[in-house]
């Protein structure tokens, strides 16, 4: 069984839901990333969703797009971001990881040679935002063969035949994007989510983690109720963002947030 | 190869390029705009609704102009202009929004975004959409607002809303970003009219259904005024949704060469281009895989050109499907160059090109004087140079 897996089942056996926590590797510099991701499974982090920066985020929203600028400016890339996750392996070996990210640079390094260097790296799952089931099929192979979970995006337009496909191509855990939007927008409207995560039960038996617009611990109570799990991205970046002269700072605000949220869900 | 050419498949791929690589909330809003556009192509009503359109609106047909003048003074081939920069707005870009906006109508749009580099997509999409009455919002990189402030102020003055992008490089790559948001988020009363080539299909197989109007025109003209088809298409690319258009008519006739030509800015040897299907490699980028300019990781990389409109990190995945199978070449000019290209044809022929077109002017004055004088060039003068009298007087040190 894929460590994610394992994960969502050993939640489900006490009833918890997974607070899956969202930053941007090498932001605001290549050295705050290691630690602050070992803070967050100290605050209370089940999985952790570490993002690939990129030059043209189309589907992220201006926190998320400033965080990938930031780590581009320290040269950050898709190899030093597998490094940063090699290190974090010789310390952890029961969180699971998942890259966050858009297609170009794993087509720069090569599928193949990427599904490898995952392996190598210990990754649990990928996901990669504007690669659909359509065009997915030579890297979702490619990952399942070295048991790498490829890890989909659901949204409020999709249908039921869609979701259907997810749940053949995806494995580990679907994301469900509560929003139409870009990530970091709005908020949520309650009843609408519930009203899909319905539909998507009726057609997958996979974990479905809530993301995009999970802003604090009440958000996060909510919408942990709704699902089996809470991504949470922008608000944290958002903490970076307000601390970028005192990074100790950034880090205690991340893990109050992170501390606060896993207490209101378990409660 | 004598099979006919029927690019691309259900899914929108030619060969190893284009298709669908867009985020899951824009899966179904673009099968939703696939369906429609393959209805409306064989809608009569709806081509009877866009014909009238063109010729009584755009003012087409275009004319083929034979620069008599200035192929004799090149002493080569015969240079023939396909005359898009006398349509309505002053390029091709018309063609496609009108297009694309008898479409959102009919879909029960009520909105309308695009992108923009120059300017000239930017203007098209806000003059159809001050004639139909639906709401406009231009996306435009921040540098892009102050080098085409002339094109700014006609959107304004046309009722739409401009946003400057800040993000990334501040040009037309940030402007598509950032459209792509605006999408995302308010997909249900929005019609996105991208204005080239590029993004998810079915956009470049839609913008290139609707510019094809240039090529057939100027097959049918070419036959009448010379009796037989040209030995050449030039044509500038950035997206390439002109050349595209000059082009896509003409792909089973065997005979007649194509000739796309990228923007090299300051030369490829330095970098400083934006010629990706000269010196890119495929990736992906705004929904469709194609050549890209990126570094090793990736990261898509800062393009340069003298002209707004060919400053583009990718381009239409068609084009890299026919570089890759050897149908059209690809060939690439300074921006040097293609001031030296402004120049000519504005004193032999009296007609001031777009810096893009320009770009076309000066590879064909390159390519002629290797022609006989009984071969013939068609070059897309795909828009007028009239934006683009602030960018020149300031490279010349003039004060308007």
């Amino acid at each position: 069984m894929s460590r994610l897996a394992a994960t969502f089942e050993a939640l489900a056996k006490t009833g918890r839901k997974a607070l899956i926590p969202f930053i941007t590797a090498g932001d605001p510099r290549p050295d705050f990333t290691l630690p602050m991701m070992h803070a967050m499974v100290e605050a209370g982090a089940d999985v952790i969703e570490l993002g690939i920066p990129f030059s043209d985020p189309m589907a992220d929203g201006p926190v998320i797009q400033r965080a990938s600028e930031r780590a581009l400016e320290h040269k950050m890339s898709l190899r030093r971001t597998l490094a940063i996750v090699t290190e974090f392996r010789k310390t952890n070996q029961q969180t699971p990881v998942v890259l966050m990210g858009y297609v170009n640079p794993i087509e720069a390094m090569g599928y193949e040679d990427f599904a490898n260097a995952a392996q190598r790296a210990d990754i649990d799952g990928v996901l990669t935002v504007d690669l659909p089931p359509e065009e997915a099929g030579d890297c979702v192979s490619l990952l399942k063969a070295r048991d790498i979970d490829p890890i989909f995006l659901l949204a409020p337009n999709s249908t039921d035949e869609r979701i259907k496909s997810m749940d053949t191509a995806g494995s580990g855990y679907l994301y469900y994007v509560s929003l139409k939007g870009v990530t970091g927008a709005g908020h949520l409207n309650v009843a609408d989510v519930e009203a899909k995560l319905n539909q998507i039960k009726a057609n997958t038996a996979l974990p479905v983690a809530i993301g995009f617009g999970v802003k604090d611990a009440q958000t996060a109570k909510t919408v942990a109720d709704l699902g089996d799990g809470v991504v949470v991205g922008s608000a944290l970046i958002s903490k970076i963002e307000a601390n970028l002269d005192d990074l100790d700072a950034a880090k205690k605000a991340i893990v109050d947030l992170l501390v606060a949220m896993r207490q209101a869900m378990d409660n | 190869m004598t099979e006919k050419y029927n690019m691309p498949d259900e899914r929108g791929h030619f060969g190893p390029y284009g298709g669908m690589f867009v985020a899951e909330t824009l899966m179904l809003p673009i099968q939703e705009l696939n369906t429609a556009y393959r209805q409306y192509l064989d809608d009569p009503d709806f081509i009877a609704e866009l014909d009238a359109d063109l010729k009584h609106y755009v003012g087409r047909p275009s004319p083929l102009y034979h620069a008599e003048r200035w192929s004799r003074e090149l002493g080569g081939a015969q240079i023939y202009l396909k005359r898009e920069d006398l349509n309505h707005t002053g390029a091709h870009k018309i063609n496609n929004t009108i297009g694309q906006a008898l479409l959102a109508r009919r879909m029960g749009k009520t909105r309308i975004i695009a992108e923009t580099g120059a300017g000239q997509h930017g203007v098209a999409t806000a003059t159809v959409a001050a004639r139909l009455g639906l709401e406009c919002v231009i996306y435009m990189g921040a540098v892009d607002v102050v080098r085409q402030s002339l094109n700014v102020y006609r959107m304004k003055l046309l009722g739409a809303t401009v946003v400057p992008v800040e993000s990334g490089s501040k040009t037309l790559k940030d402007a598509l970003n950032e459209a792509l948001r605006d999408w995302v988020t308010n997909v249900d009363n929005t019609f996105y009219i991208i204005g080239t080539v590029a993004g998810p299909h079915p956009y470049p197989a839609m913008v290139r259904d609707f510019q094809a109007i240039i090529g057939r025109e100027a097959k049918q003209q070419c036959l009448e005024q010379v009796g037989r088809l040209p030995d050449a298409l030039v044509a500038c690319v950035g997206g390439g949704s002109n050349a595209i258009g000059l082009f896509y008519p003409f792909i089973d006739d065997r005979s007649v060469k194509m000739i796309g030509v990228e923007a090299a800015g300051d030369g490829v040897e330095t970098g400083r281009h934006s010629a990706p299907l000269c010196a890119g490699r495929p990736g992906v980028l705004h929904g469709n895989r194609t050549y890209l300019m990126e570094d090793d990781d990736g990261e898509i990389i800062e393009t340069h050109s003298i002209s707004a409109g060919l400053d583009y990190p990718g381009v239409g995945p068609e084009h890299a499907w026919l570089k890759d199978t050897g149908r059209a070449e690809y060939v690439n000019i300074t921006d040097t160059e293609a001031l030296e290209g402004f120049h000519a044809l504005t004193r032999m022929e009296g007609i001031i090109p777009a810096l893009e077109s320009s770009h076309a002017m000066a590879y064909t004055m390159k390519l002629a004087p290797t022609m006989k004088k009984d071969e013939i060039i068609i070059v897309c003068l795909s828009g007028r140079g009239d934006k683009d009298m602030q960018t020149m007087a300031q490279r010349e040190g003039i004060e308007l």
